[in-house]
């Protein structure tokens, strides 16, 4: 099962290189990272999809937990959370395809930033079901890049990550 | 406040923390350092050959005398010879702190001479590291190094300093404050719940078992366990790493379990309905097939202080997360107290007991002695008696390492010094050393082989400059005996490069060191042999014992077999 971690950690250098370190070091697999410093410059907050078994997610959280820069945890999908993740790409927009493209681009609520005569640059948020489905959507040949950030995330309601 | 240079904050913070020795090797980077070290007299500094056994000494010194070691190497070639000796460490939970000199901050990432990637490199194998950038960091660095390597799980920690950082200045001073860290604050009391449940369960356990490993040893928690031992009235296995913090002569007492375990001891773990692992984490060389393991239903208790040691290759029915002397004290009041209303089971109690006494019954540590052929195990045994199990005993890796275990009693808790997590050859002669100095006055003895001795040799020298006068008992058997042993049973007795050729005259090697060397190859000389050895205080001997080729470790459980799959002797083969 997918679950979509959070971590506080010290904004150090190296940090980040010791969480990375650890899944390649103990075999687990990173399906996505994002990180980014929180409003208290001395914390990041790292966000982490994961696939494997509960006993599996159970040992990740328990390695992220004992790296000392780790300052708090969470298991995102524990519970109800948001999740998402930003997508900037860049679509062939020829002829009839800049119709196309445009009514695509609107009816999954995307904004086309940036045109030339010859392509759209469309930034797109949402989960990576809605994202992986727009991508779906287009022409395969049309697409010319394609940039996802990766998964971030948020606790639904009161549930708050922070000292 | 005064105002010094980095170098000087180093070795001040050293001192600050109570240590009496250094292991090191000086370099280009540490240069700043060394000019501290050698303006002060708060700790001595003992040169080493090697950096790896710069390492191993500190390690060992930790290992027999609670205090952190401490080792000093420079930059690049210093590190990369110290990291097999900080992965050792790392591996058995050590409590240590390792300063490495590290280029100029402005020549880092340049490839400059003598450098490397220190952080990168040793950073799967300590708890923590530190590259330091500003002098001002310092001293905050090194008081938290020491806080995190003695602290939770004990281990290794690095702290990287770049040459200027050593020359640079700012105000220190000194602080006795305890270290705060909001990203680390290590659990200690276990949770009373949890202890409760715990309790509960082993008051209705009918056949119970208690299973021990290095933490008791870390925790200093050996009076605990025998307590508990006593009240549960349960048999008692020490693995490996927990050797020594339960009495080897207590009737309650089955062996080490495991790979080359009592069969006792295996079949207890194996079919007892209620097992409590206490600083131990169910290590492969200990339970042998994890599905093999599980196929028998008993419950598991488990106390250890790093929750990733627990359900990580077994699943455990009650963790218990907490320093084990803590964790002992409280869960032994309260089965005090309620042990008042639920009764154990006295006749369950007294079958398993028959149980386990008709498996002691096979003698399965029994072994042949022979006339002509030195026996390896004959020799650690007159070893124990001798030295009346109170000895410092430190070993290498391989047979000898296994007949160490198996056949010398350890009556307390610090005496059995060994690399048990990574199996690292040549930390023998190294931990001898760190042994020594932090126990001057006590009987020192290395029980190594041909093969491991000489991956470490140099530090002959180093025991010369020192006056450390370690006995080391060099069971030669001209092959690299485990792997052999391996080759016998599952290669086709194929002996691939096991065979030790060309090897040096021990005897004239010893003494180009300038210590005592005997080579002992008869078996009624063994005992003449050791009194004399033992009682040259003032020297290292070196004992060249040359014993029986085929000798085998048994009880054995060839690896990926369960545990209970146990080979008796070649008979079973």
């Amino acid at each position: 099962m997918k679950h979509i971690i959070s971590v506080l950690l010290e904004n150090e250098p190296g940090a980040l290189s010791r969480v990375v370190g650890l899944f390649s070091a103990r075999a687990y697999n990173i399906e996505t990272l994002t990180v980014a410093p929180t409003e208290d410059p001395t914390l990041s907050r790292l966000t982490l999809t994961t696939i494997g078994s509960d006993s599996v997610i159970e040992q990740i959280t328990k390695h992220l937990n004992r790296l000392i820069e780790v300052v708090k945890i969470v298991d995102l999908s524990e519970g109800p959370h948001i999740e998402r993740e930003l997508m900037l790409i860049k679509v062939r927009a020829v002829g009839k395809e800049r119709e196309e493209v445009k009514r695509l681009a609107d009816i999954f609520r995307g904004r086309i930033i940036d045109v030339t005569d010859k392509a759209y640059t469309i930034e797109l948020t949402g989960d990576q079901t809605k994202t992986q489905a727009f991508i779906d959507a287009l022409d395969r040949t049309a697409i010319l890049e394609t940039v996802r950030t990766g998964v971030s995330g948020i606790g639904r309601g009161e549930r708050i990550l922070r000292i | 406040m005064t105002e010094m240079n980095g170098a000087d904050i180093v070795v001040n913070c050293i001192a600050e923390e109570g240590v009496e020795h250094v292991f090191g090797y000086p370099g280009g980077a540490v240069l700043y350092i060394y000019d501290a070290i050698f303006k002060q007299n708060k700790f001595k500094h003992i040169l080493v050959r090697h950096e790896q056994a710069a390492v191993h000494a500190a390690d060992a010194y930790s290992r027999s005398s609670e205090k952190v070691g401490v080792c000093l190497v420079t930059s690049g070639p210093g590190v990369t010879n110290a990291v097999t000796g900080i992965a050792t460490a790392y591996m058995d939970s050590i409590p240590m702190v390792i300063i490495s000199g590290q280029v100029p901050l402005h020549a880092i990432g340049q490839d400059a001479f003598q450098e490397c990637d220190t952080v990168g490199i040793t950073r799967p194998c300590v708890k923590h590291n530190f590259l330091v950038r500003d002098v001002k960091d310092l001293a905050e660095t090194m008081r938290q190094a020491f806080y995190i390597a003695k602290s939770g799980r004990p281990g290794p920690v690095l702290v990287d300093i770049p040459k200027d950082v050593s020359f640079a200045r700012t105000k220190y001073a000194p602080n006795r404050e305890p270290v705060v860290m909001r990203s680390y604050q290590p659990v200690v009391k276990g949770h009373q719940g949890q202890i409760k449940k715990a309790v509960q369960l082993l008051l209705q356990a009918e056949r119970p078992m208690i299973y021990s490993g290095g933490g008791v040893i870390l925790s200093n928690a050996s009076a605990e366990l025998t307590k508990l031992v006593k009240l549960v009235g349960a048999p008692c296995t020490n693995t490996l790493m927990g050797l020594g913090a339960f009495s080897p002569n207590d009737p309650q007492f089955v062996g080490m379990p495991g790979m080359h375990g009592t069969y006792e001891a295996n079949m207890s773990m194996q079919h007892c309905d209620v097992l409590i692992a206490i600083g131990a984490r169910f290590d492969d060389r200990v339970i042998g097939n994890p599905k093999h393991f599980a196929q028998h239903p008993r419950k598991i208790i488990h106390i250890d202080i790093d929750p990733s040691s627990i359900s990580k290759r077994v699943k455990v029915d009650i963790p218990i997360v907490g320093d084990v002397k803590d964790v002992l004290t409280d869960f032994m009041a309260q089965y005090e107290a309620m042990s008042v209303e639920h009764v154990q089971n006295k006749t369950a109690l007294a079958d398993w007991w028959k149980q386990v006494n008709v498996w002691r019954g096979k003698e399965c540590m029994k072994f042949a002695l022979s006339d002509t052929l030195i026996k390896p195990q004959f020799v650690v045994q007159k070893l124990c008696e001798l030295t009346t199990g109170d000895a410092f005993i430190t070993s290498d890796v391989g047979q000898h390492q296994m007949w160490a275990a198996q056949y010398y009693g350890f009556n307390h808790p610090r005496r059995w010094i060994n690399s048990g997590g990574l199996g690292t050859m040549g930390v023998g002669l190294p931990y001898a050393m760190g042994v020594q100095m932090a126990n001057p006055n006590s009987t020192v003895a290395c029980i190594t082989g041909e093969g491991s001795i000489q991956m470490n040799i140099q530090e002959l020298s180093t025991c010369k400059q020192y006056n450390l006068t370690p006995k080391i008992i060099c069971l030669n058997n001209r092959y690299l005996g485990m792997v052999r042993q391996w080759q016998e049973i599952d290669y086709g007795s194929r002996y691939a490069e096991s065979y030790m050729d060309a090897l040096p005259d021990f005897v004239a090697l010893a003494q180009a060191y300038g210590h005592v060397g005997v080579r002992i190859d008869k078996p009624s000389d063994v005992e003449g042999a050791l009194r004399e050895a033992l009682a040259m205080k003032d020297s290292l001997v070196f004992m060249d014992i040359i014993t029986d080729q085929s000798e085998n470790v048994w009880p054995m459980v060839k690896a990926g077999k369960g545990l209970t799959e146990m080979l008796l002797g070649s008979e079973d083969l």
